[in-house]
């Protein structure tokens, strides 16, 4: 580890002796274990649409994510720690977006970069369009723009840092032996709409309402 | 100027009673009775020299109760094409005889109209829905059909514009959510049916054999929708025998954004910012590929000075996007991202220059009906002469050296995949796939559109039908590319960039138009129809993506699994266009 790096975490009020800097600091557990995490976010390699290239160029030559420790791309959602759904969000995708999800192991992050991404964007009233990741995945950092440019997708993934930062040990969920190991989202599946198993009684108290003649409430 | 001219033989005396012109004002072409389809299909190609079926897409006039379905041939040897339409009634089912024995081409087009109007096509050898899942609730272009966060028939919306009480679209759909179901669905009854299902049925049967006492087994191998090679969320199905690919389909729709239902809501210039989102390497190409559609339904020039500037800004685009093709094409044979770090280098400098003219790196819409929407400032001028003598042609020189003779490249690519001249043709394919199976056709020089007519440049073309002269034809046009842009930076006229006011709302008279460019995958076209109203009636896009990949299961076949993914990356797709 080079000085900085421990410079870095070394707590402020706690004074190093001369003799010692670089080889020691004094700091909180949760400071180590979220400084590993922070500096080494592999993304998924995963693009949707338009804003997939911005990734691309983020990742390449002039903008180099790698700066920030982001630059492993993992094909396999078992290797990645965040998913950027870069791009709109279609309903025959979503089905594979969250088995996607539910394979990554935790710690997992979900940054939505791009307007369609966050709630539709230019596509949002299109018939085979998801209005926004958030219907059905947790996000941490929305990045705005059609498509956010390269430092727009840096200053978002920096954002996530600063999310990463403030967690702590005791209270994180993959940690905490009560709950489940791994946040899973049930798989929406594809009839003749897309079917949200969680809205199944709501979608059949809705369309057994409209089905009642004379249906009152069917100009809704 | 590119408008399909109307045939010196008069087809309705040939067929009579079968087929007539069509005199709708504005229309033109011919309209053929469904039972003489094809018959007629085959006269005009064997007998007319049609052999090249470039689009093929529905229309609904529900106004006429009719259904229709239109076609835009054209000669391999150039010139302008026919259009010919066929009509039935609007009444289900649907039934149109199937092109497909004529023009193998027409498979994923004519799916694609089934998949979005409902119009059956009799004999078509694999029938399935395309960019919608197998089981999805109605035919969504069709007029009558509303999607869950339907607001108006068309905008700008009376909730919008002039008072702007708009209300949340989750709010206007019954389902809080942009879902629908017929009323008395019951999702608990509904009993799940495989969308899969009717893929694998369409797969050949995979079976196991006893081949000298060792029992074998046909293997399926679903690639992607997540798949790093796939270049986005295309999928494709394949039957393996060992590593051999038996049978291949091709499934997409992943990224199936609806441009054509959106883009009939639209008004005219709305649809000029969604064209960026088709081809996202290239908006500038796709805008052109519009404004010519509805410059020609307008009857408008382009001022001279934003000729050649669209000429500059498309050539760019091409010689981005193919170096960007290159750099995946390489990722794909296993050179991990160093050639794709070199291109993303030099389209870097070319973006800038859209940013700096247009005010987006990747969505530029940047043209207008007309002319274009900015002039280059002196700085981008000259950032562009820079690129275009000094350094593009440099760069390109740099990717032949450090790449063509590499013997990795050379095994894998040379003699590979072939696609002959004939299939080339007979599948539509078009662009550099064409032009790398030995067909010179290039619409820049067979139907000019622009000022191409006035530059020098060659139509690059290689004989082999091979991926290594699907490679190196990229570099030969990235070469006329430059040259072309060298004569355009020199001649750029001083004067206005735009022949129209700029305006938001333009008057475009009833009638159908079909525009077409050489865009960097192939030919992109739009097929615009107008009703004189203030939003296209009917707004398809002919994307060189979707048609190109009609052939992917004739190059695969008999091929290695690894060689499927680099026949896919030398093809270039992109999901944008391909699934609109």
């Amino acid at each position: 580890m080079k000085d900085e790096d421990l410079r870095d975490l070394n707590l402020p009020g706690y004074e190093i002796p001369p003799e010692l800097a670089g080889q020691l600091a004094i700091t909180t557990l949760d400071r180590v274990y979220n400084f590993g995490r922070r500096s080494s976010i592999w993304p998924m390699m995963f693009g949707l649409a338009c804003c997939a290239i911005e990734m691309i160029c983020a990742q390449a030559g002039r903008y180099d994510m790698a700066r920030f420790g982001m630059e492993v791309m993992r094909p396999s959602p078992r290797q990645s720690d965040v998913m950027i759904v870069a791009g709109t969000v279609t309903k025959k995708m979503m089905p594979a977006i969250v088995r996607l999800y539910n394979q990554m192991a935790e710690p997992k992050y979900v940054v939505a970069m791009g307007a369609c991404a966050s709630g539709g964007g230019p596509f949002k009233e299109g018939y085979n369009v998801v209005a926004g990741i958030d219907k059905y995945l947790p996000v941490d950092v929305y990045i705005p723009g059609c498509p956010p440019t390269p430092q727009a997708l840096v200053a978002g993934m920096i954002k996530l840092q600063e999310k990463i930062d403030k967690q702590s040990i005791k209270h994180v969920r993959w940690y905490d032996g009560k709950k489940e190991d791994s946040v899973a989202v049930a798989i929406p599946y594809l009839g003749p709409d897309l079917i949200d198993p969680r809205r199944i009684p709501e979608i059949k108290a809705k369309s057994m309402e409209l089905a009642q003649p004379p249906a009152p409430a069917a100009e809704a | 100027m590119a408008t399909p001219a109307t045939e010196t033989l008069d087809l309705a005396v040939k067929f009579p009673g079968a087929v007539r012109a069509d005199t709708r004002p504005g229309f033109s072409g011919w309209v053929v009775a469904p039972e003489k389809l094809l018959e007629f299909a085959a006269f005009v190609r064997d007998e007319l020299g049609y052999d090249y079926l470039v689009n093929l897409c529905g229309v609904d006039n529900l106004p006429e109760g009719q259904m229709e379905v239109v076609y835009n041939v054209y000669k391999t040897t150039g010139g302008p094409g026919l259009i010919f339409k066929t009509q039935a009634a609007r009444v289900d089912p649907i039934e149109i005889p199937s092109l497909v024995s004529i023009w193998p081409g027409a498979e994923l087009q004519e799916r694609e109209a089934w998949d979005m109007y409902g119009i059956r096509f009799s004999d078509h050898p694999d029938l399935r829905r395309i960019l919608m899942w197998e089981g999805f609730a109605g035919f969504p272009l069709r007029k009558d059909w509303k999607e869950a966060f339907h607001d108006e028939e068309i905008k700008p919306y009376k909730s919008r514009w002039p008072d702007g009480k708009h209300t949340y679209a989750e709010k206007r759909s019954a389902y809080g959510d942009n879902i629908n179901f017929e009323p008395g669905f019951d999702p608990e009854k509904w009993v799940p049916t495989d969308p899969e299902e009717a893929l694998y049925a369409a797969l050949k049967k995979y079976k196991s054999e006893e081949k000298d006492g060792i029992k074998t087994d046909h293997i399926i191998v679903n690639m992607g929708p997540q798949h790093p090679s796939t270049h986005g969320v295309f999928r494709a199905v394949v039957i393996l025998d060992g590593e051999t690919v038996l049978s291949l389909k091709p499934v997409m729709g992943y990224l199936h954004r609806n441009h054509e239902k959106i883009g009939e809501r639209n008004t005219f210039l709305h649809n000029m910012p969604y064209t960026d989102r088709l081809d996202y390497f290239n908006s500038m190409t796709n805008n052109w590929g519009y404004s010519m559609a509805v410059e020609k339904l307008m009857g408008i020039q382009v001022a001279e000075r934003a000729e050649y500037i669209r000429v500059i800004m498309s050539e760019l685009s091409r010689i981005q996007n193919h170096m960007i093709l290159i750099g995946m094409l390489l990722n794909d044979l296993g050179a991990y991202f160093t050639p794709a770090l070199y291109a993303f280098e030099e389209r870097e400098l070319i973006l800038d220059i859209f940013e700096a003219v247009s005010g987006s790196r990747m969505m530029c819409n940047y043209f207008r009906f007309g002319g274009v929407v900015r002039d280059i400032d002196e700085t981008s001028l000259r950032k562009i002469k820079d690129l275009v003598f000094d350094r593009l042609p440099r760069k390109i020189e740099e990717f032949d050296r450090l790449l063509t003779e590499n013997e990795i490249i050379v095994s894998r690519l040379k003699g590979q995949a072939i696609l002959t001249s004939e299939d080339a043709i007979a599948y539509s394919m078009s662009g550099p796939m064409l032009r790398a199976a030995g067909v010179p056709y290039d619409i820049r020089r067979a139907d000019p559109y622009g000022v191409y007519d006035r530059f020098d440049f060659d139509v690059a073309v290689r004989h082999n039908c091979d991926m290594m002269d699907r490679y190196l034809i990229r570099l030969d046009e990235m070469h006329q590319s430059v040259r072309i842009l060298e004569q355009a930076v020199r001649q750029l006229p001083e004067g206005p960039i735009s022949s129209q006011k700029p305006s938001y709302q333009i008057k475009v008279p009833a009638g159908e138009a079909y525009g077409r460019v050489e865009g960097p995958k192939g030919e992109l076209g739009f097929y615009v129809v107008s009703n004189g109203k203030a939003n296209p009636w009917r707004y398809h896009v002919r994307t060189p993506s979707f048609v190109n990949l009609t052939a992917l299961e004739k190059m695969c076949v008999g091929t290695k699994i690894a060689d499927f993914v680099a026949i896919l990356g030398s093809i270039d797709i992109v999901l944008g266009e391909l699934d609109r």
